[in-house]
């Protein structure tokens, strides 16, 4: 089953029909989604009341658009903030992983490997909780014995960015790691040579070299971060990100304002995932 | 060579070096001295220890024993990036991510060179390498022997005292290699650098090498010029190693001065000359003969005075231009023996299965001890 | 190089990032959580050490009938995401050639770059009483009145296998491509035909990614909230609801963490029985 090998052409009718249907229901959602974000009526759904951008640009009620929804939009800045730091710490600490486990020996190397792994597999909801719980014991024990309480270890931002980070970064340090692992190290060593010094090495040649992971990880983390529910669910305080404040609206009953915050996320999404797949590109022909 | 005077001549000199991994000995206790602007290669097969030895002397192993010295100061504890050597990487090592230009300047902006002077000392470097337009070029779009030349360009643009190249022609095709020999060569003499040269393969050695230094199981087997060392082998590595050669094992029957009776095990006759010391009747021995020492001809009595000859049938002609041979079988014993067609065109309709009378003089056979050699040594001889 | 205490020194501050996420964010809190969940509290502010927790879950019937249906749609979204993505990875990576091959395989990943909540709003427009579906079904004769499409099993495993497909599709077309031609060719050379050479060279080449696909297919649908509580309602009975529950709603977190603890049990063995049974490492399968 492969060109080479003869097939009927009532198979090969159907296989591709099959493909397509496929696509058809992978996009069909996101499309209604889109399209319904420009129905000038209350409720995402048919009839088709006519073309509209209020959804987007409207000042007043009933149909507030997204850009003046003071809600929507403070949920998109508390969700580039917490994107922000996820993605520099998961970024950060992948890179020092990425050169510990590609580079260094030292003792129980393959456990401490299986137990960075380890975080993928473990439900992101259940990791939100185990912080929730930790986080909670920590500041009843500093409570106790120094009388200080640790405001910022409440449910709040500081737990959702230190949830999301502790599974976003075993992502980080797995694409990282890949791309390290082709890296010659005679380059480094002919650094060396030309007289830098270790660490100028590695800031003159190996981290260039890892420059599309460095980015590629970071586009994934922003976006697994920006998109993240389970984990944030479990540690969110009172300032929500847009996927906490989108959730309770669908709760409530949807509006057009929906559709049109998930346009927005499927352009800005769209064209971080093809930037990503573009570097990725480069980093396969190198 | 143990005292070694404080001002020297040689640009780099080993003492006793030593270099073990685990209990295996990939340096075994080498000393030698590299006279200032030579080209010295170090010929070896795979695991006879010369890239250890070559990784000592760039600063990325450091020696267990013995002290190495670049311009008579010790290099002992020196790490790589503070020595007076720059080294050529087997695959060249150039940095991708930079174009031609920037991977020349690398080292000199490493040196704290002035931003205003790098240009000019690259175009220079440039020049005399006779790429001048290469460089705003990446490195990707640079044919091999181009990427060769900047890689040596890079290294020689920072004067270093000695330029080590790790076999940086293993990776090209064989008529820009041919080529490229030529041009290592001119390079070293333009810029009057001593090149230390390390490679498996005899005939860069050869070509291009003021002294070559035969290696083996972490050991010089012979130190010489490539005359040397292909007319005056010392060992039975050597003899095996430089050039091609037929081989015969037999064990000494007689001797008298330096004329030895070898009697093979197939019953076969030969007379050699020792070119081991310590040679004694019953020894296990090996004679060496050049294919082009042997010398051929239809009849017998052309063979006359000639101390061996053998007669034989054709087994298959190797035809190779110039380089011509004919591989002969000895019905006897079943040796096949390489021998050089002579270039007068007397030979040139020899067919597989003719009879050929061969002799070699007593003079072109040099007997050995015998070798012991591992069967991935034999492979490599070959 | 001489100066030995350099490296050392580089290996300590490489490595502490590293100790200080695991232990600090994952172990510490896991061993917590543990520790939490054989807690019990017998009055107010006065807790044991005990199994209670545990027991409870046991002794409750909805616990553990919504901890089994969990397990047992989680396995069946599994089964229907490998079903449906087999064929279009096989096509993708053997039939389609070139450019055509990039641009299905980046369509078939472009939908998950998009955030899952949006995906499920997709779903709940096509699917509910007033949705595109039923509207059109309507307009098309095919039905006199609303049809309600949400709330119902089968809508709960459609959403699923919708947002787990990417993570069957990459593994499996990653496996297949590297299976050169020339051994189904073989194949078929040999004497075999569609069906046998799919048996016994595609599939048992295909095994590795076939295993990870559906590992980490079953964990998430295993861990989602966000399809279960959207498509399948207030009734759609999924495990990580109970959880939310005992946390959020009424504050039991003892009750919680014992429940957490379970489908942390149930992830991990099926991860482990799948790494088992395909003999493979979790490092080799995720990394």
């Amino acid at each position: 089953m492969i060109p080479s090998i003869p097939q009927s052409r009532a198979f090969k009718g159907v296989y591709a029909a099959y493909i397509s249907v496929f696509f058809l229901y992978l996009l069909i959602p996101l499309l209604v989604v889109a399209v319904f974000a420009f129905n000038d009526a209350m409720f995402p759904s048919l009839p088709w009341k006519g073309f509209t951008f209020d959804w987007f640009f409207s000042s007043t009620e009933p149909k507030l658009g997204i850009f003046h929804d003071s809600t929507i939009m403070e949920g998109i800045g508390v969700s580039l903030f917490v994107a922000f730091w996820v993605t520099v710490l998961s970024v950060f600490v992948g890179t020092c992983n990425a050169f510990l486990f590609e580079r260094k020996n030292f003792p129980f190397k393959n456990f401490l490997y299986v137990l960075m792994i380890l975080p993928l597999v473990i439900p992101g909801i259940i990791l939100g909780i185990s912080m929730l719980v930790f986080s909670n014991t920590v500041v009843n024990g500093v409570e106790n014995v120094f009388g200080y309480e640790m405001e910022f270890l409440r449910p709040g931002l500081v737990l959702v960015i230190l949830g999301q980070f502790s599974f976003i970064t075993t992502i980080a340090t797995l694409v990282i790691s890949a791309r390290l692992r082709k890296f010659d190290i005679s380059l480094e060593e002919a650094a060396l040579n030309l007289g830098a010094s270790h660490l100028t090495a590695v800031r003159t040649i190996t981290l260039p070299y890892l420059k599309p992971a460095l980015f590629g990880a970071g586009i994934v983390a922003f976006l697994m971060s920006f998109e993240n529910f389970n984990t944030t669910l479990m540690l969110v305080g009172s300032d929500a990100p847009l996927t906490i404040t989108m959730f309770d609206r669908l709760k409530e009953g949807s509006t057009p304002a929906l559709n049109a915050v998930s346009l927005l996320l499927m352009i800005v999404s769209a064209i971080l995932a093809i930037t990503s797949i573009f570097l990725q590109r480069e980093k396969g022909q190198k | 060579m143990s005292s070694s005077p404080r001002t020297s001549d040689f640009d780099l000199e080993c003492h006793n070096i030593t270099k073990r991994f685990g209990d295996f000995t990939a340096v075994d206790d080498i000393s030698f001295s590299i006279p200032k602007g030579s080209f010295f290669s170090i010929l070896g097969p795979s695991g006879c220890g010369k890239t250890t030895l070559l990784r000592m002397m760039a600063g990325f192993l450091e020696p267990d024993s013995g002290d190495l010295r670049i311009k008579g100061k010790s290099m002992v504890g020196v790490p790589p990036n503070k020595r007076p050597v720059n080294m050529v990487f087997q695959h060249l090592a150039l940095f991708p991510m930079m174009t031609v230009e920037e991977n020349i300047a690398y080292g000199l902006k490493r040196q704290g060179m002035p931003k205003a002077d790098i240009p000019a000392k690259v175009k220079s470097a440039l020049e005399r390498i006779s790429l001048p337009d290469a460089g705003p070029k990446r490195i990707d779009q640079l044919s091999g022997g181009q990427k060769q030349r900047i890689a040596i360009a890079r290294c020689l643009v920072l004067d270093p005292d000695v330029l080590l190249l790790d076999e940086p022609l293993g990776a090209l095709d064989l008529k820009l290699r041919e080529h490229m020999k030529v041009e290592l060569k001119q390079l070293q003499h333009n810029f009057d650098t001593t090149f230390v040269y390390i490679t498996h393969d005899q005939s860069e050695a050869l070509v291009m090498s003021d002294q070559v230094a035969v290696m083996n199981h972490g050991v010089f087997e012979q130190v010489g010029t490539p005359q040397e060392l292909y007319y005056k082998p010392k060992t039975a590595f050597v003899a095996g190693f430089v050039g091609d050669t037929n081989r015969w094992s037999g064990s000494i029957k007689g001797m008298s001065g330096n004329e030895v009776q070898v009697e093979t095990k197939d019953g076969l006759k030969l007379v050699a000359t020792a070119a081991d010391q310590n040679l004694a009747k019953g020894q296990n021995v090996d004679i060496f003969v050049r294919p082009e020492s042997v010398v051929i001809s239809r009849k017998s009595d052309a063979l006359v005075g000639i101390e061996n000859t053998i007669k034989g049938n054709v087994e298959s002609v190797l035809f190779d231009g110039a380089n011509s041979r004919v591989l002969v079988r000895d019905p006897s014993s079943g040796d096949k023996i390489m021998v050089t067609l002579p270039q007068t065109g007397e030979f040139n309709d020899l067919q597989a299965g003719q009879e050929l009378h061969l002799g070699w003089r007593l003079a072109q056979a040099k007997c050995f001890d015998t070798l012991a050699m591992s069967a991935e040594q034999l492979a490599d001889m070959s | 190089m001489t100066n030995k205490t350099a490296p050392k020194l580089g290996l300590i501050l490489l490595m502490a990032p590293l100790l200080i996420w695991l232990f600090a964010l994952i172990l510490l809190p896991h061993v917590d959580m543990f520790m939490l969940s054989i807690t019990e509290k017998v009055a107010p502010r006065v807790y044991e050490t005990g199994l209670g927790n545990y027991g409870e879950f046991f002794a409750e019937p909805l616990y553990w009938n919504t901890y089994a249906r969990t397990a047992i749609m989680s396995i069946l979204t599994t089964i229907v995401t490998l079903v449906i993505a087999f064929p279009v990875s096989y096509y993708i990576a053997k039939m389609l050639r070139g450019r055509m091959k990039a641009v299905l395989f980046v369509l078939c990943l472009l939908p998950f770059w998009v955030s899952e909540l949006v995906r499920t709003f997709g779903w709940m427009i096509l699917l509910r009483e007033t949705g595109i579906i039923s509207t059109f079904l309507q307009w098309a004769g095919l039905a006199d009145q609303p049809i309600e499409m949400l709330y119902t099993d089968a809508t709960i495993v459609v959403g699923l296998v919708y947002t787990s497909m990417l993570f069957m599709v990459v593994p499996l077309v990653t496996t297949l491509e590297s299976l050169d031609d020339s051994y189904i060719e073989a194949g078929y050379d040999l004497g075999g035909n569609g069906f046998t050479v799919m048996r016994e060279i595609v599939i048992p080449h295909a095994m590795p990614g076939i295993v990870s696909g559906c590992i980490v297919v079953f964990m998430l649908s295993l861990g989602n909230y966000l399809t279960p509580i959207l498509l399948g309602g207030k009734d759609s009975l999924w495990f990580t609801e109970q959880i939310y529950a005992q946390f959020i709603t009424r504050f039991n977190w003892e009750q919680g963490a014992a429940f957490g603890f379970l489908l942390l049990i149930l992830s991990s063995l099926i991860v482990w029985g799948g790494l088992k049974l395909s003999r493979q490492t979790l490092s080799e399968t995720m990394g």
